[in-house]
């Protein structure tokens, strides 16, 4: 199983970094000063009753580009995610205050309806949760039938959204059955399918891939590198390689704060801040 | 050493035995009931049991075919004015139970379930008959219907919050209104589970006799709509196993059987229920 090229992954130590002919391609592109913004976070603060886990983000997203979030445990890097959809508030005791800015709009300025937010920027959770009371089919469209809508060929969308999600070939023929009864790559792969459905924008994914085999990894890693193309990605990995492969640009967190944001290959190869090093390079973290 | 050992065996033994004797001695009423109850109650059960009216004092024969039906018509009421309301208290409860008064409420639905049966016949009695001034179905289902308000209500709570925040999550990520999320995920997904315990309240309420007392009375003859005072099994059971005749008593212990076997019937299906969902899992 091989995972991208070991020319991507980092070679910390080295402050040459990995300057190849192929990693300089794929970067040449984009940079963190031309980036276009899909959202933009400014002094985002979070809360959880007293505690304050968030302490005053200001972090640009690039449009149609995938954004990695790393740092150790506690640094927020969940928190923050759920901020982009306004999830963190569901929690009791939880409130954020800042801007956060879909468009150039806030989506925390008051007459801005949560809901409507999240289906602009859709979510994929850790651990994979399809609906257990309906089946693979339903779970696909259960987004768009629990908000009101008919699709007018429901089975073109589900047969769509399983395509792109590349799980059709492998359950087209079991489409009536439980979608709890799928491996976990699989289920994760429909939770995926099922926030496509509703056509968002952004997808959020916080650490999608942690309850997942390697195998299973690497087909949704697969599937983010297809992905990218359409949609906004973030994605939040405690796995620093996940992130070197995947991600074309890297956020590091650290205690609530962001220290670094830059393109993926300039964290890991060669980083600003001597934190950032420390924990891509296992000091501590 | 040798002997604390064998004093460590020695008790070990007697506490099992001890354990054994205890659980047998909680299945001999079980059983006796059982047995007493089939070996009195055969006797009486015939195609008329089921099929025709009671007959007068004097004559032999006839049946509680009315009472049945009350029995049936008793319970559905019961669930109508029991259920909804006790579901979403439930989910009242679950979702929005943090506050005070969701606190209170909670206190309240517990106090509520050890509240005895006769009390609240005595309130439906003041609150339908006295105004409506008869006895009715309808009084009764009230009675019954506030018996199993606790039950699904605390039922359904606990069933709701064995239903994974995950759930929650996922549907409120997709854009899905809280209210929406809560009724077509997390209700429909603890659904078999409030339907047992609904079932196993049905079960309680379908064998009380003290809160019809005053509330759907009796009747020897059909009653037709809810209006109507209206035969029950165990108001039946009631009156004709203190009353003199032989005969009756007959019938009261036929009339005990046939709610034994229909309350059993309904505890068995609604764990037979729980079981096959957690099967299919």
């Amino acid at each position: 199983m091989t995972i991208g090229s070991p020319s991507r992954l980092a070679r910390p130590t080295s402050r040459k970094g990995s300057t190849s002919d192929d990693s300089r391609s794929r970067w040449d592109e984009v940079s963190v000063s031309t980036l276009v913004p899909k959202m933009r976070t400014e002094e985002l603060r979070a809360y959880f009753g007293q505690a304050e886990v968030l302490k005053g983000i200001s972090l640009p997203i690039a449009e149609k580009q995938v954004t990695a979030v790393i740092g150790p445990s506690g640094c927020g890097k969940s928190t923050f995610v759920r901020c982009l959809n306004r999830m963190h508030e569901v929690v009791p005791g939880a409130r954020a205050v800042g801007r956060v800015l879909l468009d150039k709009q806030d989506i925390y300025q008051g007459d801005v309806d949560a809901v409507r937010v999240r289906r602009r920027v859709g979510m994929v959770f850790q651990k994979p949760n399809p609906f257990p009371t309906m089946s693979i089919r339903d779970n696909v469209l259960a987004g768009l039938r629990l908000n009101g809508e008919r699709p007018d060929d429901p089975d073109a969308v589900v047969e769509k959204m399983l395509q792109r999600v590349a799980l059709w070939d492998e359950v087209k023929d079991i489409l009536g059955r439980a979608g709890t009864g799928l491996s976990g790559g699989q289920q994760q792969r429909l939770c995926i399918a099922r926030s496509l459905a509703l056509e968002p924008e952004v997808l959020l994914m916080d650490e999608p891939c942690s309850a997942l085999d390697p195998i299973a990894t690497a087909r949704v890693e697969e599937l983010i590198h297809d992905l990218r193309k359409t949609y906004t990605i973030v994605i939040v990995t405690h796995n620093m390689q996940q992130a070197a492969r995947v991600a074309n640009f890297t956020a590091f967190f650290y205690l609530g704060k962001l220290i670094e944001h830059d393109r993926t290959d300039v964290i890991f190869t060669r980083p600003k801040e001597q934190r950032t090093e420390d924990y891509i390079t296992g000091r501590f973290g | 050493m040798f002997s604390r050992y064998a004093r460590r065996k020695y008790t070990d033994v007697v506490v099992r035995a001890a354990c054994v004797a205890a659980a047998v001695l909680a299945l001999v009423p079980l059983v006796s009931v059982l047995y007493y109850v089939t070996s009195r109650g055969i006797g009486g059960i015939s195609l008329a049991f089921f099929s025709e009216l009671p007959k007068p004092v004097g004559e032999s024969g006839g049946g509680m075919a009315n009472a049945i039906v009350g029995s049936c018509k008793l319970v559905f009421l019961a669930c109508l004015f029991g259920v909804p309301p006790g579901v979403l208290a439930g989910v009242y409860l679950a979702e929005f139970g943090h506050s005070r008064f969701g606190k209170w409420v909670r206190f309240s639905a517990d106090v509520m379930s050890g509240l005895p049966s006769i009390t609240v016949g005595i309130f439906v009695y003041s609150l339908v008959v006295l105004q409506t001034k008869h006895f009715s179905a309808f009084a009764g289902g009230v009675a019954l219907g506030v018996l199993m308000l606790p039950t699904v209500t605390r039922t359904t709570e606990e069933l709701l919050r064995l239903v994974p925040e995950s759930l929650r999550e996922a549907a409120l990520g997709l854009g899905i209104p809280k209210w929406r999320a809560t009724l077509r995920v997390m209700l429909r997904t603890a659904a078999p589970g409030i339907a047992t315990g609904v079932m196993l309240a049905v079960a309680r309420v379908a064998g009380e006799s003290a809160p019809l007392l005053f509330t759907a009375f009796s009747n020897p003859f059909w009653s037709s709509g809810v209006n109507e005072p209206t035969a029950s099994l165990p108001v039946n059971i009631y009156n004709y196993a203190v009353s003199p005749y032989e005969e009756w008593h007959r019938q009261a212990w036929a009339a005990a059987l046939v709610l034994l076997v229909l309350v059993l019937l309904l505890n068995v299906s609604a764990r037979l229920l729980v079981r096959s969902r957690v099967g299919t899992r």
